[in-house]
């Protein structure tokens, strides 16, 4: 068995299989799996805000979902892993309370899990799986070595994508 | 300096809170002297427990003269407490779903307990504070977290929280987290003729 190596809120990591990557615990976050099936190389990104270029201060890569692809992207590339072989699978974008608001922060969730679609679109990459959206919080594993995607949540059945 | 005031700001609001849930429960409760820090968005869950530990969070909204964002976290085994103190009956430990009634319940608790808060903040400052209304959500620390964190990651990097933890011995833990914007902030220590 590998290592299973955490990736933080706003944080982005690239591992080979056998190793594995895992985040807890996401909410409105998205937990964006690259995959490249050849070489077992995988990225994951924990990204919680959709735009980068919406805001000023943007230094941390990882946290916005256009420029965590891109740079999830670049460190795959220089691991070895080959551009137009990924693939991805996808998870989070909760609304994790259901306020009765037209306040576009709390719908960020859904904003995410578009940014993510559309940025992959651009890039050509296709998603094989997703669970996005609905109320509750995910932990997700991703493992290298067979592709899976594994999601776990309160209350719910152990699910792979 | 600056974080001494924000603390004695949590102190008061948070002392408020906890004399007002004392009263509702009728019983003595016990206040943390609060926690203030800019934390990065990793170590934000780690003040409360595992990402993946399961809690009830109350979110309200802050509005007026300062804005942010409020939030109460409980763990389900004092949830429940609350839950049959004030309605005199006894949940299951375990159970993770609150009947439409207990739900109402423990968001008037966020409501009474935000309210006292901010009551105590404004006289202080003079500042308008006005709390939107409660919502209620049970699951994993991180993705409740999650919601200020996003909010506040279009300012910055790092999350600055006001933090205390309330309860009598082990019978009710809670925290309070007070996470208001950062031209908030400013405008709260220019108040204070800081």
């Amino acid at each position: 068995m590998g290592e299973m190596i955490k990736v933080g809120m706003a944080d982005l990591k690239v591992c080979k299989a056998p190793d594995s990557l895992t985040t807890l615990g996401l909410g409105s976050c998205i937990g964006v799996a690259l995959y490249d099936p050849s070489t077992k190389i995988a990225g994951l990104l924990h990204c919680m805000l959709p735009d980068s270029k919406q805001i000023s201060n943007n230094s941390n890569l990882a946290k916005f979902a256009d420029s965590g692809i891109d740079e999830l992207i670049r460190i795959m590339v220089k691991t070895g892993a080959v551009k137009s072989r990924l693939v991805a699978k996808m998870a989070g974008g909760a609304q994790m309370f259901a306020m009765r608001t037209t306040n576009d922060a709390l719908r960020v969730g859904e904003r995410n899990a578009a940014a993510v679609r559309e940025k992959l679109k651009q890039y050509g990459i296709r998603i094989i799986s997703e669970d996005c959206g609905l109320n509750y919080g995910r932990t997700v594993e991703f493992y290298p070595e067979t592709g899976d995607y594994i999601i776990k949540s309160v209350g719910k059945a152990l699910k792979t994508i | 300096m600056q974080f001494d005031v924000l603390k004695e700001i949590g102190n008061i609001g948070a002392g408020n809170a906890t004399t007002a849930l004392a009263k509702m429960l009728d019983m003595k409760m016990d206040m943390s002297v609060p926690n203030v820090a800019l934390l990065p968005f990793d170590e934000i869950c780690s003040l409360i427990g595992s990402e993946e530990d399961i809690v009830l969070g109350i979110l309200l909204g802050m509005e007026g003269d300062v804005n942010g964002m409020m939030m109460f976290i409980f763990d389900m085994k004092s949830a429940h407490r609350l839950v049959d103190l004030l309605m005199h009956t006894s949940t299951e430990a375990n159970d993770m779903d609150f009947t439409e009634i207990e739900t109402s319940a423990l968001n008037e608790i966020g409501n009474i307990v935000s309210g006292s808060y901010l009551t105590a903040i404004s006289t202080l400052t003079g500042l308008k504070m006005i709390s939107t209304v409660p919502n209620l959500t049970i699951d994993m620390v991180g993705s409740l977290l999650s919601v200020p964190a996003a909010e506040f990651g279009k300012y910055g990097d790092k999350l600055l929280l006001i933090q205390s933890q309330f309860g009598e011995t082990d019978f009710i833990n809670g925290y309070f987290l007070l996470i208001p914007e950062l031209e908030s902030y400013d405008k709260i220590l220019s108040s204070l003729g800081m």
